[in-house]
């Protein structure tokens, strides 16, 4: 066994990691061809993933490729490609740059303001807490049983409610 | 003889040629490179050996000119792939096209490491083992879309949306039946799933999963979800150049046609051997007075069957046609996993409450036999003269 590395430390491995992550999504943003964009994004999944990996948060980590690799970049093509074709014409860059600036730099403020609220030092001192998939099953399934539930009726709703809305209305015709 | 490579890696390692620095690289090599030798030449072998038994099964001879009995015939298709040249449609989108068979064997590479191939030979051993083979294996279905959509070529990405809609519908009965041994031996980790399979019910008979219904039944899901989730016969339809133009790949040539088709393979023997830890006892051997066998032989042999089987019915059943392949995975798989996953519990509790042995057989079972009967009964019944919409 190696070594656990110290979670916080800024080591070579988190600036890789960091950089894919940003660089993708910075490309997410900008390129203007949409399958392109989806592909970015999946390349920033896989860096945020890897972050988690590192900071031992085993399930999260594997759960966030699961889901977000497997399942919603999977949605995202499917949707893509059923509503309309990927070809864009123009640059290679999207423009329209000033409204997701000021969308980003909204959620930006929201992220630094809730952050800074939090009290770190309050955490436990003990860096490394290897959370094994038993307590992580143990807690969803026990503790936090109802929110679970409710969050997966959100998600059912939403999922419903996207495909009434993607329903073509059959008594208007 | 049991832990032969394992002593081996320690002896080389041993060796004070490497630093200390060194060390924990040349480990992880030492792990990596068997893997990356042992698996590809599987798959050629494999090539050869199902080339020679469809030859026999469709009653012609096969490869026969290569080598004794043809067994050479893999390096001549080899180098036959890596001298073709390699051409890329002028309007594909390069960099994807590139990228698409990388992305696809990247993370079935990945995928053999949790796997328990001996004794204390496995590469990693991750408290999530199961979890962490089926999420890089969702990479796989995006390398597919890659293939498809940078072609720039309709039948290439109809084809693409073919396998993927394909993948994502047999990943769901694939991952369930899964579930059911997680859920019964309580834990994620492939090596504790192999461990709690050992030991001989009587001194001689193998306390498998698959020696239980819910077991039996939920390895049948699997082995015909691994069928589909690795595009072989009878779910092939990727490959069904003549009627519907293959599919994602018919613009790759040369060598990454080559990985393509190296990529299923190995896909292949990754969900095998995640099958074979799941249900057929990993490394264990199949009878009390075979242990004397080394572990890593079981677990090959197995794979070998397995493999054989995967011929065997490649030449045996007829391709299905994708309508078909679809209801079957919605209509059938995934109702009985579904099921399977309330035997198992029932099973489970059954036993906690001191049912006699034959009676939970019974029970579970009777349920198993009911469901796939009224089930397959729907599929009897829908053979009806086909109307045809446009083509009449």
């Amino acid at each position: 066994m190696q070594p656990i590395p110290e979670p916080t430390t800024i080591g070579p491995v988190f600036l890789v990691l960091s950089f894919v992550t940003l660089a993708g999504a910075v490309a997410a943003m900008s390129l203007r061809n949409l399958v392109h964009c989806v592909l970015c994004l999946v390349v920033t999944f896989g860096g945020l993933s890897a972050l988690y990996l590192r900071l031992d948060a085993e399930f999260v980590g594997l759960a966030q490729i699961f889901v977000y690799v497997g399942a919603v970049a999977i949605l995202i093509v499917f949707a893509i490609l059923l509503t309309r074709s990927g070809e864009v014409l123009g640059g290679v860059f999207s423009t329209g740059w000033l409204a997701g600036l000021t969308v980003a730099a909204l959620v930006a403020v929201t992220l630094v303001v809730a952050i800074g609220r939090t009290d770190l030092r309050a955490a436990p001192e003990s860096a490394v807490v290897k959370a094994p998939v038993r307590q992580v099953g143990d807690a969803l399934m026990k503790e936090y049983v109802v929110p679970l539930e409710v969050t997966a009726l959100l998600l059912t709703g939403a999922l419903i409610g996207a495909a009434i809305l993607a329903m073509p209305d059959r008594r208007s015709k | 003889m049991d832990q032969l490579f394992v002593n081996l890696k320690h002896w080389i390692l041993s060796w004070s040629l490497w630093p200390d620095a060194l060390k924990p690289l040349v480990s992880a090599m030492l792990t990596i490179a068997p893997i990356l030798v042992v698996f590809p030449l599987m798959f050629a072998l494999m090539t050869v050996i199902e080339r020679k038994g469809l030859g026999r099964i469709q009653n012609r001879l096969g490869p026969n000119r290569v080598g004794p009995y043809g067994i050479l015939q893999f390096a001549a298709d080899g180098l036959k792939m890596l001298t073709k040249e390699d051409i890329v449609p002028r309007a594909a989108d390069r960099v994807l096209h590139f990228l698409a068979p990388v992305v696809l064997i990247v993370p079935i590479m990945l995928s053999f490491s949790v796997i328990p191939y001996g004794r204390k030979m496995v590469p990693v051993d991750l408290d999530a083992g199961i979890l962490f083979f089926f999420a890089v294996g969702s990479a796989t279905e995006l390398s597919i879309f890659m293939a498809g959509w940078s072609s720039h070529n309709k039948y290439a990405l109809l084809g693409a949306m073919r396998s993927m809609a394909q993948m994502i519908s047999y990943e769901m009965p694939l991952i369930i039946s899964s579930l059911t041994v997680v859920m019964l031996a309580g834990t994620l980790s492939l090596v504790q799933i192999v461990e709690q399979q050992g030991g001989y019910l009587w001194g001689w008979l193998p306390q498998w999963n698959l020696f239980t219904p819910w077991g039996l039944a939920g390895f049948l899901l699997f082995f015909v979800a691994t069928l589909a989730e690795s595009n072989r016969s009878p779910f092939d339809l990727p490959e069904a150049e003549s009627e519907i133009i293959a599919g994602y790949f018919v613009e790759y040539s040369g060598f990454k046609f080559a990985l393509f088709f190296l990529g299923e393979y190995l896909g292949l023997f990754a969900i095998s051997g995640l099958g074979i830890s799941l249900f057929l006892g990993g490394w264990n051997a199949p009878l009390g007075i075979l242990t004397w066998l080394p572990s890593w032989f079981w677990f090959f042999a197995k794979l070998a069957v397995l493999l054989a089987v995967f011929i065997w019915i490649r030449g045996t059943l007829p391709r299905l046609r994708a309508d078909q392949l679809m209801n079957f995975a919605w209509k059938f798989m995934l109702p009985m996993t579904l099921l399977n996953v309330v035997v198992a519990a029932g099973w489970h509790y059954s036993g906690v409450a001191g049912w006699n042995l034959i009676l939970r057989w019974v029970v579970c079972g009777g349920v198993i036999l009911v469901a796939y009967q009224q089930l397959g009964r729907s599929f009897e019944t829908k053979v009806t003269k086909r109307t045809y919409r446009y083509a009449e």
